[in-house]
């Protein structure tokens, strides 16, 4: 068994276009560092410099967000499911423009 | 006293309910675990947008921002649309809403029978042509009022004087409140009150998890988190798939009664999970869980019927919370 790890399209050029991929790890971060392996520079695209999840993408195990689970030190398990989003917070997608605009 | 001067001052003070038949059985001597619904859609146009509204209406008012017969520029997938039109209307401004083209055709008719103008931004196609959009009505309208609900405090404010206070008198036993994530405003709000108020309670949010087409970014960095979002409100968050809000949904009109938009069936999915967590550890719970709207304005969507394979592709591309 594996984790299945399901990528959003705009991160598919890492994968080869593939939706979902199995990595392994005992947590969040090992199993992005797994991945990184497998598909250079995806992790890149989810981990700030600084070691943090980037603040525009969301992760998910079992469909629960990561960020209140310990964020990289988030404990995963054989079986698990990790769905990582763009964060387009319900219904805000396409107004962010807006939100530039008012000066927010 | 049930009555009231006029419509504004009606908005508030909903019922909460409970639901007996969808909470966790627990064995005989073990703590209750209750399921409670705040029924949001008995505000006057129907969804818990009409709090966040006026609210924000009167403080732009106090602020000298609105004027008598300024334009209210605002852009909203429907419910904020529909409660801002309504107080629009009642106070003297003009609404002028800003939303994709996937939203359900009873949102745009009832916006335009409150007498909204509405302007479409592309469904599709990332944030390139909505920001071309956006900088033209800016251009063109340098006098028009953003209330901007994304950021406006006055939308959280909403929740923790009005939606928490109740809450916390309806059920002062509460240990979890469950809603919907979008603007954020609900459970910033009414997540900062009870937690003010009451010691280890658990706000937890319930977000939509669309299909590929909504979310039509080109990369990461086009992504957006509203200004009103503070993570250290919560203590869980749920990312919720159209299947699971749509089996809720249903589940919800079929054993309690209750005829709730999609985005109600999210929550409550994120509600029963937190539930049957309680009951399986043997622990106390009421969980209390936001109805943001009723589902007379997603019929059209076809989704209520069928079976939940046909519901999840009427409902592919389209924003349902």
């Amino acid at each position: 068994m594996a984790i299945e790890v399901r990528i959003p399209t705009i991160l598919r050029s890492y994968t080869g276009g593939s939706k979902t991929v199995d990595g392994a790890g005992d947590s969040l971060g090992g199993l992005l560092s797994d991945l990184d392996g497998k598909y250079p520079g995806l992790r890149g695209r989810l981990v700030t410099e600084e070691g943090g999840l980037h603040r525009f993408v969301n992760v998910y195990v079992n469909d629960e967000d990561v960020r209140f689970l310990g964020s990289l030190e988030a404990k995963l398990s054989d079986g698990d499911t990790v769905t990582i989003l763009p964060a387009v917070a319900g219904g805000a997608f396409g107004f962010a423009a807006l939100a530039a605009l008012a000066g927010r | 006293m049930a009555r009231y001067e006029n419509l504004l001052d009606a908005g508030g003070d909903t019922p909460l309910v409970g639901l007996p038949r969808l909470s966790p059985v627990v064995p005989a001597g073990a703590p209750p675990v209750r399921l409670w619904a705040k029924l949001e859609d008995r505000n006057p146009t129907g969804s818990v947008k009409d709090r966040a509204a006026m609210f924000m209406v009167r403080s732009a008012e106090a602020a000298g921002r609105l004027r008598p017969g300024a334009t209210i520029l605002e852009p909203t997938s429907g419910n904020t649309g529909i409660s801002l039109a309504m107080v629009a209307k009642l106070r003297g401004y003009r609404l002028v809403c800003v939303m994709p083209e996937n939203v359900s055709a009873e949102r745009v008719q009832l916006l335009r029978m409150y007498g909204a103008e509405i302007i479409f931004s592309p469904a599709a196609g990332g944030s390139n042509q909505a920001v071309a959009t956006a900088k033209q009505i800016a251009a063109e309208h340098p006098d028009w009022v953003m209330l901007f609900q994304y950021g406006n405090e006055a939308n959280a404010r909403a929740h923790y004087e009005t939606t928490g206070p109740e809450l916390l008198r309806d059920l002062p036993t509460v240990t979890h409140f469950v809603a919907g994530l979008g603007t954020t405003g609900t459970l910033m709000g009414t997540g900062r009150y009870l937690r003010e108020k009451v010691e280890n309670i658990d706000i937890i949010a319930a977000e939509p998890r669309y299909g590929e087409l909504v979310y039509g970014l080109r990369n990461i960095d086009e992504g957006y988190v509203p200004e009103l979002y503070d993570g250290s409100v919560l203590t869980r968050r749920f990312s919720v798939g159209t299947r699971d809000a749509v089996l809720r949904t249903r589940q919800l009109i079929e054993v309690e009664g209750l005829f709730v938009g999609f985005s109600t069936g999210a929550v409550l999915h994120a509600a029963l999970a937190v539930a049957h967590e309680a009951a399986k550890a043997g622990r106390r719970a009421d969980v209390a869980f936001l109805v943001a709207d009723a589902g007379w304005k997603y019929l059209s969507t076809g989704a209520y019927g069928g079976t939940l394979a046909e519901a999840e592709e009427a409902l592919e591309g389209q924003l349902w919370a």
